[in-house]
């Protein structure tokens, strides 16, 4: 696996926004990475801040009512000192985005080749190269529909979203995602509105060609089974900060916080050792949120010390967890 | 091949529309309380004169076959004689209906022109001054009718900076051109009479935009809501995701989507204009259908009522048909959902 | 258009609170309220809060006609001397009525046969959509016209000819809210349970329907109130001596510009009131969160 310089750092990242019912802080100091060619799950629930961190990276997180703190490092720059327009350089040439629902986020009236094409228009940046002929961007278009493995490019370049498949959109969004040859992609929940068995073709495809071209990988899910299977390095999220990160192997043998061994022994297994138990509680109000740790509430483990904000513990080579338990203790406690 | 099933269905129910509207314009006009006859030669009419005339208008025959003459009149286009004129009611119609048109089709361009442009700008630059400034003006466009903007703008241009004629379609010392289509704007291009030309469209300027003014304000409000509604959606977020310019997207890839719920509104308001540009005739003394159209009705001037709604009713057939020609390009899936069914 | 049944609430007495709220926080809704009441308050009490009340009638005092606006005439006199001012309050009171009429008649016939259609779907569906779709798909200004010139001219049969016009987009609107609200489980409870369809129309549907109900009838009653003023002005509604505002504004045309203020006041009265239900309509609209 390849170390070195990580591509893309994100440190202590915190998102408020204010409403009419006052402040929501819903991000709370996130640390995330990811280095070449790898690829990183970042799990959690619906509601945990997962696809907020994203748009955070994407620059998309700009309005009157948007606070965005911290740092964003990516090929030498802070994205978040970066104007807008800038960070629309970076977008769609060098991270580029796999959404969730493929029918919502195609374009209805236009046809796949136009929205195609455009995204491809756009491959040659600002530092010197020239733009593409019609006849090169075509040709562009047909070899990377190709490669996503549609049949029949060209026919597929005419259809409008509404003509083809969920899996054939899902293929093409990938398309759009891979065409331009960026540094890293962020995956948010593929192939979710699909199928199983779709999903499941859908990732192959994604993990072959993404380990053909060495480009790193964000993925973003709630599919543990997903995050076993694709990643290299997992990420839990919950209520807004990083609960725990490891090496997926050391991770799924032995999780550490609380919330992961919850969210671990939710999962129904085939051996059918009884239900599942699930997590009692909710996640909390992002309006006002609990002092320190946030999971204490829900935490079967909880202590007076977690009234104040949770260490980041190292329990193993690359294995951080943010919580009391480890904290204090010799790490002989080995598993 | 989907699209032209579509069209062709379109087609076969404005066909319907027009029947059923020539059927119930029948039923009603045989409603009238009275003899028709007796309404239409006056109380000091004779027996003899009365009977004439009903054998003359086939009031002695059954329902069915009086509806058969008058279908039959309709589709030759002849509506018989009006009442009120003493002439063939085509002969009035083609002489007045033109100038309406011709009012009615500058009042659309500008409506669309002005009106669509404005929303873009309102639902581009949001919440600024911009904005506020676009739905204030589209308020007041919205809540006036249109004999009051034609008055306010005739005392504001006409009279009070007296930059603008006042009435009429010509001034006094203007010969208009040879009549060929009926639309003078047409007519003096093809005379190559540019004098007139101008002339017209100065005489044309006040009475149009009166007209388009409400058109306007909704169509810039229905725009901005429109844009704005496709603007939350993610298929423009995702546009975003992949770096196209905000540009870009607000004339491209926004304003087709929100163009299709938009259409078809406009196409009403646009055959709207036909029953406002009644209103705004009289103040400026246009020389359209408007007031013919009122002095038939006030006579019972049966013949010349038919021919005047169903000319309406054409009309309006022939926007909404436009309309859906337009949608249907507009919007891909309906054109394939009904190569699918 | 899919969201219709899922974006608004069942107005309990705390959700009145709350929309009140809401409400008033919108000013230009405000301002729309309060010129409506306003307008109504005073057309109400026109007689005692007019300055010449008698001028609302036949009435003739050429020494004072052609008088411009000033003092004591707010808003000048017509060429036979009655007060334009006092002919606008008093005029309000053909529009309003106008408006109140035809929403009495078109309402209550246009609900019922849109629940009717939407719950009961079948062959009671088919035929009352389709003959809505009939009545929607006739230019309006030609079934007008075309009802005018049956009748006499004059403000009752006006207001007949506006409410057949209108019934249908009522029908159309509850149908579409019934179709999807009929799915929700507050209805299908009632139905196992074996409620009545009168009862599952009347005390669970209808009032789901009335916020979006009530938005259209208040926008309704400005464009009401347009076209009415619109027929009064080419004759066809309201006759003189009565004060309309269409006919005033028709009458006043002909001595334009030097007597301006006999077209120009009675238009802006339209304005007013006009503008006064649409902000007032947009916001319920904004508050309920309908689309209409």
């Amino acid at each position: 696996m390849n170390t070195g310089d990580p591509l893309l750092r994100i440190r202590d990242l915190h998102v408020e926004f204010t409403g009419f019912r006052g402040t929501t802080h819903v991000l709370n100091g996130v640390n995330l990475e990811v280095r070449r060619g790898e690829k990183v799950g970042l799990v959690g629930e619906t509601g945990c801040g997962k696809s907020l961190t994203v748009k955070a990276v994407l620059g998309l997180l700009r309005g009157p009512n948007v606070r965005v703190r911290g740092e964003i490092w990516f090929g030498g720059r802070n994205l978040l000192a970066d104007p807008a327009h800038e960070l629309r350089e970076l977008r769609g040439r060098r991270i580029t985005m796999i959404f969730q629902d493929p029918m919502a986020s195609l374009n209805p009236v236009f046809t796949v080749g136009d929205q195609l094409l455009e995204v491809i228009r756009r491959g040659p940046g600002r530092d010197g190269a020239r733009r593409l002929s019609a006849g090169a961007a075509e040709e562009k278009a047909l070899a990377i529909l190709h490669e996503v493995a549609l049949p029949d490019p060209e026919r597929i370049m005419r259809t409008y979203p509404v003509q083809l498949s969920g899996g054939m959109r899902q293929r093409v969004l990938i398309a759009m995602a891979l065409v331009n040859h960026p540094d890293l992609i962020i995956a948010d929940e593929p192939g979710t509105a699909l199928d199983v068995t779709i999903q499941e073709q859908i990732l192959r495809l994604m993990r072959s060609l993404v380990e053909a071209k060495g480009i790193s990988v964000l993925l973003i899910t709630h599919n543990l089974g997903v995050v076993r299977e694709t990643t290299d390095r997992v990420y839990v999220m919950y209520a807004g900060s990083i609960a725990e990160e490891g090496r997926t192997a050391d991770f799924f043998r032995g999780p550490k916080h609380p919330y992961t061994q919850g969210l671990l022994a939710s999962v129904p297994k085939l051996t059918g050792e009884g239900v599942p138990r699930g997590i009692d509680g909710m996640i909390p109000d992002y309006g006002a949120p609990p002092p320190g740790c946030r999971f204490a509430p829900r935490c079967a483990f909880a202590q007076p010390r977690c009234q104040s904000p949770p260490p980041w513990v190292n329990v193993g080579e690359g294995h951080h967890v943010a919580c009391v338990l480890y904290d204090a203790e010799p790490a002989a406690r080995s598993s | 091949m989907g699209y032209s099933s579509y069209l062709i269905r379109r087609v076969l129910l404005s066909v319907l529309v027009l029947l059923g509207l020539s059927i119930l314009i029948f039923t009603i006009a045989r409603v009238i309380p009275g003899d028709p006859a007796r309404i239409a030669l006056g109380p000091l009419a004779s027996r003899g004169q009365i009977d004439a005339l009903r054998q003359e208008m086939y009031l002695d025959r059954p329902i069915h076959v009086q509806y058969a003459y008058y279908l039959s009149g309709l589709l030759r286009g002849d509506f018989g004689e009006s009442l009120y004129t003493h002439r063939p009611v085509t002969d009035d119609l083609r002489d007045l209906f033109p100038a309406t048109l011709e009012l009615v089709l500058y009042s659309g361009l500008i409506m669309v022109l002005l009106g669509v442009p404005l929303g873009v700008l309102a639902a581009y630059y949001r919440d600024t001054w911009v904005d506020n400034a676009v739905r204030l003006f589209s308020l007041g466009g919205v809540v006036t009718p249109a004999f009051v903007w034609a008055i306010l703008l005739m005392l504001l241009f006409a009279h009070a900076l007296a930059v603008l004629p006042v009435a009429g379609q010509f001034s006094a010392s203007m010969t208009p051109p040879p009549q060929v289509t009926g639309l003078v704007t047409i007519d003096s291009l093809l005379d190559f009479n540019l004098g007139a030309y101008v002339d017209f469209l100065r005489h044309l300027i006040l009475p149009a935009v009166s007209l388009a003014l409400a058109g306007i304000a909704q169509a810039a409000r229905l725009t901005r809501a429109s844009m704005v509604d496709v603007a939350g959606r993610p298929y423009i977020e995702a546009a975003r995701a992949f770096g196209f310019a905000e540009y870009r997207i607000a004339l491209k890839y926004m304003l087709k989507p929100s163009m299709i719920p938009t259409m078809t509104i406009l196409g009403l308001d646009f055959a709207a204009l036909l029953g406002n540009a009644f209103l705004v005739e009289a103040v400026f003394n246009w020389p359209g259908i408007a007031r013919y159209g009122v002095e038939v009705i006030l006579r019972k001037d049966l013949n010349a009522i038919v021919a005047v709604v169903m000319i309406i009713g054409l009309f309006f057939v022939v926007i909404n048909f436009l309309i859906d020609i337009a949608v249907g390009y507009l919007d891909p899936r309906i054109r394939l959902a009904h190569a699918e069914a | 258009m899919s969201t219709v049944a899922g974006t608004f609430r069942i107005a309990r007495r705390e959700g009145a609170a709350r929309a009140w709220y809401a409400f008033s926080r919108n000013s230009t809704s405000v301002a729309g309220l309060i010129i409506v009441v306003v307008v109504v308050l005073w057309t109400a009490f026109a007689p005692w809060l007019t300055p010449f009340p008698r001028h609302a009638r036949a009435f003739t005092d050429i020494e004072h006609a052609n008088q411009p606006p000033g003092l004591p005439y707010l808003f000048g006199t017509d060429t036979i001397g009655r007060d334009i001012f006092t002919r606008v309050i008093f005029g309000y009171r053909f529009s309003l009525l106008l408006g109140l009429v035809v929403l009495s008649l078109a309402v209550p016939v246009g609900v019922a046969l849109g629940l009717a259609a939407g719950y009961f779907r079948g062959w009671p569906e088919t035929v009352i959509m389709r003959v809505t779709d009939v009545f929607l798909s006739i230019p309006p200004l030609a079934l007008a016209l075309a009802i005018m010139a049956v009748l006499e001219p004059n403000l009752q049969n006006a207001m007949l000819a506006v409410s057949v016009m209108w019934w249908p987009w009522y029908t159309r609107l509850v149908y579409s809210l019934v179709s999807s609200l009929r799915q929700e489980a507050y209805v299908q409870a009632a139905e196992v349970v074996g409620a009545s369809p009168a009862h599952i129309l009347l005390r669970e549907l209808l009032p789901n329907c009335l916020p979006a109900i009530l938005t259209k009838m208040t926008l309704d009653m400005a464009f009401v109130i347009l076209i009415g003023s619109s027929l009064s002005y080419l004759g066809l509604g309201v006759q003189p001596p009565d004060p309309d505002l269409g006919t005033m504004v028709a009458d006043g045309a002909k001595y334009m510009p030097d007597l301006w203020w006999i077209s120009v006041f009675p238009g802006l009265g339209i304005l007013l009131i006009v503008l006064g239900f649409n902000l007032f309509g947009d916001g319920l609209r904004d508050v309920f969160g309908v689309e209409v």
